[in-house]
């Protein structure tokens, strides 16, 4: 494997989809849920059950955007203890294995603030993290770590939601890199309807006024809706619905995995087909 | 190196340069703290906030509702009471009392739900909601939304719930859903991120009341702006009855709202002493405590940069007080910026400490006061003998007891 090609996962990945005419599917779990172990070995599993990029929660106390299931499966993977720390490590024995896959870690500021910008930048370098994306860290206040995390080759991933304006789209789409982050819906984490020809007409606008990868999250729960959105977009964000198999399988591994390993295939197929 | 680690710029400076009127920052920063740390779905409606908050704030007509509100429906003025038999007691400076406790609803915190139940009102926003700890803000919310005709929904954590029952009763009573929030320590920060939750799923019709000096810029500064009427009065009402500014002003602080509201007028005035006091729980060497300017460091929860009880992983720590008021594991980022530029001190009152001075007041003033308001007090009792008779320190009486007996009943093994 060539450095040339390892310099930055994100972008490596989004341009092997693109010239294979496929869309990313973008699968999350929170680090250390349901326990500590389950954690990399799933990971693994998604990527061979057809996941392009990795979403790998931080765990925090007050996951304030999310929704129950998501605030569970922080209250899981902190009843083992699951730092920030703990995550990073995962990270590590992951890339073991798979130095294509990009992971983007996701979270809330304050365990990365708590740590420092720089060491977290360094240790998350160091442990093959590709990007960053701090639901509570609007680009406003992320003037200090977003340099950082540039010059460590570390993308800082936005989001933007239905009534982001066209002034903050430019301003995120300026300060972020890798991709952007379309939150499909009003609300937290886990919410149910998704309006596909609405979420069109947001990426279109999107893409009128920036010229980032998209990616749609929220309220993709199967084959059908990762489908329908990848269509409209460059690819599927799919939380609360892999989340939940974990909450319904709690001291089950296999399970978890055969049942979040089949959801995935399904999305791909589907995702192929469309 | 982060940017709160070599950012000290306000540490160390000279006080009389500090033009105080300028802060918070256009984007609501005082200092390293406060700002706006929200997720992108509220962005939108917090700029809207700003806006019509910015544009109302100097409106001839808002302000004379605003105040017309104060006077007629809350009682304000609240009085300047010298409470001469304790100051004599205690044998030292002479101690007055800003009677926020007798305003409608018994604490302060209705001079904030006014102004930004008005300012939904206005916004066209249907529907209001609120955190709450003690109960005071959440009665205080339901009740200027049962006047307004607005639906009231409040979020309050299940252990306070069932500490402050006669509080839940009132809000009910008042026309307002009360929703347990059963998550993390099931107070008043997870009653904070249950409304939040809720105002992101709901930001078309709803209007977030928050209920303290905390929260994503323009919160920090609006609630502030509506309390900082406890110290215009007091400043006026202390130079009528002594002729002279006080030596010294105490307040208990949580989020920070009451103590603000009677700091804000006096910081120019630097030789008016500030002591905010927050709660010790049962010791600062313990781990019950909620007291995050006395012992933590800076962190991000809740959409501000403030002083955060955080692990050193960044999880934020299940804070201790007596006083569900109290019990929360931050602070409002004005308080972080007074005391890292030394204006104000903060200090810290343990738990038993606060119903020592609880009960002194009561018998020796026959005034009850609120648990939040007696670690104010308390302190107050610590720092009074050590002045001499001719100062005078204002203590804020933020809110009344009449709520807590049921807490201090069980303390003592009474049964009610």
């Amino acid at each position: 494997m060539s450095t040339a090609l390892n310099n930055n996962r994100l972008t490596n990945c989004f341009k092997r989809l693109n010239a294979s005419g496929k869309k990313a599917l973008m699968p999350y779990i929170t680090a250390g849920d349901s326990n500590p172990a389950i954690t990399v070995p799933l990971m693994h599993r998604m990527v061979e059950s057809g996941a392009d990029i990795i979403e790998l929660g931080i765990p925090f106390s007050d996951p304030m955007a999310d929704g129950p299931t998501v605030q569970l499966a922080c209250e899981r993977a902190l009843v083992h203890g699951t730092s920030l720390r703990d995550t990073m490590d995962m990270m590590t024995e992951f890339r073991k294995t798979d130095n294509i896959t990009p992971v983007v870690l996701m979270g809330y500021l304050n365990p990365v603030e708590t740590m420092g910008y720089e060491e977290f930048t360094q240790a998350a370098s160091k442990a093959g993290v590709d990007g960053l994306l701090t639901v509570d860290l609007p680009p406003e206040e992320a003037t200090d770590i977003v340099p950082i995390l540039k010059a460590h080759n570390i993308d800082p991933i936005f989001l933007l939601s239905p009534t982001t304006t066209d002034e903050r789209i430019k301003k995120i789409s300026d300060a972020g890199s890798g991709f952007l982050y379309y939150v499909s819906l009003k609300g937290v984490t886990g919410s149910s309807a998704l309006n596909v020809e609405e979420v069109a007409e947001r990426v279109a606008t999107i893409k009128s006024i920036s010229n980032m990868t998209v990616a749609v999250g929220f309220g993709i729960k199967d084959a059908q809706s990762a489908a329908a959105v990848s269509k409209v977009s460059d690819g599927s964000i799919v939380g609360s619905a892999i989340v939940k198999i974990i909450e319904n399988n709690i001291d089950d591994a296999d399970t978890i995995m055969d049942q979040i390993g089949a959801l995935l295939v399904s999305m791909r197929t589907a995702m192929d087909k469309a | 190196m982060s940017r709160v680690e070599n950012d000290k710029n306000l540490v160390g400076i000279d006080l009389s340069t500090v033009d105080w009127s300028s802060f918070p920052d256009e984007k609501g920063h005082f200092g390293i703290y406060g700002g706006r740390f929200a997720a992108e779905t509220l962005m939108d409606a917090i700029e809207e906030l700003g806006e019509a908050y910015e544009s109302l704030k100097n409106d001839a007509q808002f302000q004379k509702d605003y105040d017309d509100d104060l006077r007629h429906y809350v009682g304000r003025p609240s009085p300047l009471y010298h409470a001469k038999r304790w100051s004599k007691e205690l044998g030292g400076a002479q101690i007055y009392l800003k009677r926020e406790d007798l305003n409608h609803t018994g604490a302060h915190k209705i001079n904030n739900t006014i102004g930004q139940a008005l300012l939904a009102k206005h916004m066209g926003k249907p529907r209001i909601i609120a955190e709450t700890g003690a109960g005071q803000h959440g009665v205080a919310t339901a009740t200027i939304a049962a006047r307004l005709g607005l639906e009231c929904v409040v979020y309050m954590g299940e252990v306070d719930v069932a500490r402050q029952a006669p509080n839940v009763y009132r809000m009910k009573l008042l026309g307002a859903e009360v929703v347990p929030v059963s998550s993390g320590s099931k107070t008043l920060k997870d009653a904070l991120n249950e409304a939040m939750r809720d105002w992101v799923t709901n930001v078309d019709n709803t209007f977030y009341c928050i209920g303290t000096v905390a929260g994503p810029h323009p919160y920090p500064m609006m609630v502030r702006d509506f309390q900082t009427i406890i110290g215009r009065e007091a400043k006026e009402q202390c130079l009528e009855q002594t002729g002279r500014l006080p030596d010294a002003l105490i307040a208990c602080v949580g989020g920070g709202s009451n103590a603000i509201g009677l700091f804000h007028e006096f910081l120019p005035d630097l030789d008016v002493e500030m002591y905010g006091v927050e709660p010790a729980g049962l010791g600062l060497d313990t781990d019950k405590h909620a007291a995050p300017l006395s012992m933590a460091k800076p962190g991000v929860l809740h959409g501000n940069r403030m002083y955060l009880m955080s692990d050193e992983d960044g999880q934020v720590i299940e804070p201790h007080s007596i006083s569900a008021g109290l019990d929360y594991p931050g602070v409002g980022p004005e308080h972080c910026f007074l005391k890292d530029t030394g204006r104000a001190n903060y200090v810290a009152i343990k738990d038993d400490e606060a119903m020592e001075a609880f009960h002194a007041l009561t018998r020796i003033e026959g005034i009850i006061p609120a648990l939040e308001s007696s670690h104010a007090l308390a302190y107050a009792m610590k720092l009074a003998p050590t002045m001499s008779s001719d100062k005078n320190i204002i203590v804020n009486l933020s809110g009344r007891g009449d709520k807590d007996i049921n807490t201090v009943a069980a303390l003592e093994g009474i049964k009610l």
